[in-house]
């Protein structure tokens, strides 16, 4: 059991949540309720030893707040969507398995997607392949190849989000090459 | 009612009975679509992600009607340990369901993942007819 030991600026942020995790669950937030908390954080992360989440290093606040919000905006539209889906077309709903194809091939970024797009109701991921990153994502209410394309634009828009939020810088530049060109 | 309820209290005392019929209408949104979706894919958009909204709805009225900060942090973290574990939930169902082939094909517009798996599955039986076939 030689695992590779990960630094204390990367554990950092896993840390500082299970402080908050802990402040909120006493619902007291006293230096000494936290000061508690954080010591039995390291404790839990060094008996619970996981392997590391790679972190770029990087986080964008700026882009990080406009994010949140449209993608409240899309899971309010999408819930009406499928509550009227649900409601009116119901048994004869058409859907589509479609594959889509990541920029990166970070674990957490992927991870990242896939949970964002799970989350917007009407699509979910039914498979991934951790090779080539691609997400096989099942969608509500496709009928068209045209549908088809539009729903892999707005994933890929969205991993696009995600990097400008937590990318590494070398997916960043991906991102400004596309959109230059 | 308080008689001496101000307007920020009317405002709050409205804004969260919104928020509440809201949610409830999003569980039965659910509800509505695991009995009306065809098959199992669709039911689980039904049976995982409107209550996503639901809950937030909810959890957000909560948080107006206490009327003191402490509560947002766990409301909060509640909301967030949902939005973690609901994809999971949605993916392994979703996932298992696909292979065992609990879908209705005739439902499906386009499939691009069952190439793949035609063609994973083939070569792992050239590969078991390979490894099978003695010298």
């Amino acid at each position: 059991m030689s695992r590779r030991r990960i630094s204390l600026r990367q554990e950092l942020p896993l840390l500082v949540w299970l402080v908050l995790v802990w402040g909120a669950l006493w619902q007291d937030f006293s230096p000494g309720n936290l000061l508690f908390g954080a010591l039995l954080a390291v404790l839990v992360a060094r008996m619970f030893y996981l392997p590391p989440v790679e972190l770029s290093g990087r986080f964008n606040v700026l882009h990080a707040v406009p994010f949140a919000l449209q993608f409240l905006a899309k899971v309010v539209a999408a819930s009406i969507d499928v509550m009227y889906l649900a409601a009116v077309r119901g048994p004869k709903v058409i859907s589509a398995v479609v594959a889509v194809k990541l920029r990166s091939h970070q674990d957490l970024m992927v991870t990242a997607t896939g949970h964002v797009i799970s989350l917007i109701p009407g699509s979910l991921v039914v498979e991934v392949d951790r090779s080539t990153s691609t997400l096989y994502l099942h969608a509500l209410n496709i009928n068209t190849p045209d549908e088809v394309e539009k729903l892999r634009q707005e994933v890929r828009a969205i991993e696009a989000g995600l990097i400008r939020i937590m990318g590494t810088p070398e997916e960043l530049e991906t991102i400004r090459q596309e959109a230059a060109a | 009612m308080n008689p001496e309820a101000s307007l920020v209290d009317n405002i709050i005392d409205t804004t969260s009975a919104v928020f509440m019929v809201v949610g409830a209408l999003m569980s039965l949104a659910a509800a509505v679509g695991l009995l009306r979706f065809p098959d199992l894919l669709s039911r689980m958009h039904a049976a995982t992600k409107p209550q996503v909204l639901g809950l937030f709805l909810l959890l957000a009225s909560i948080g107006l009607q206490m009327r003191t900060w402490w509560v947002w942090p766990v409301l909060l973290v509640a909301w967030i340990f949902q939005l973690l574990t609901v994809p999971v939930s949605a993916h392994m169902v979703g996932r298992a369901g696909y292979r065992t082939k609990h879908l209705h094909r005739e439902l499906l517009s386009s499939d691009e993942l069952e190439a793949v798996v035609q063609k994973a599955a083939q070569s792992a039986r050239d590969e078991g007819a390979d490894a099978g076939r003695p010298d």
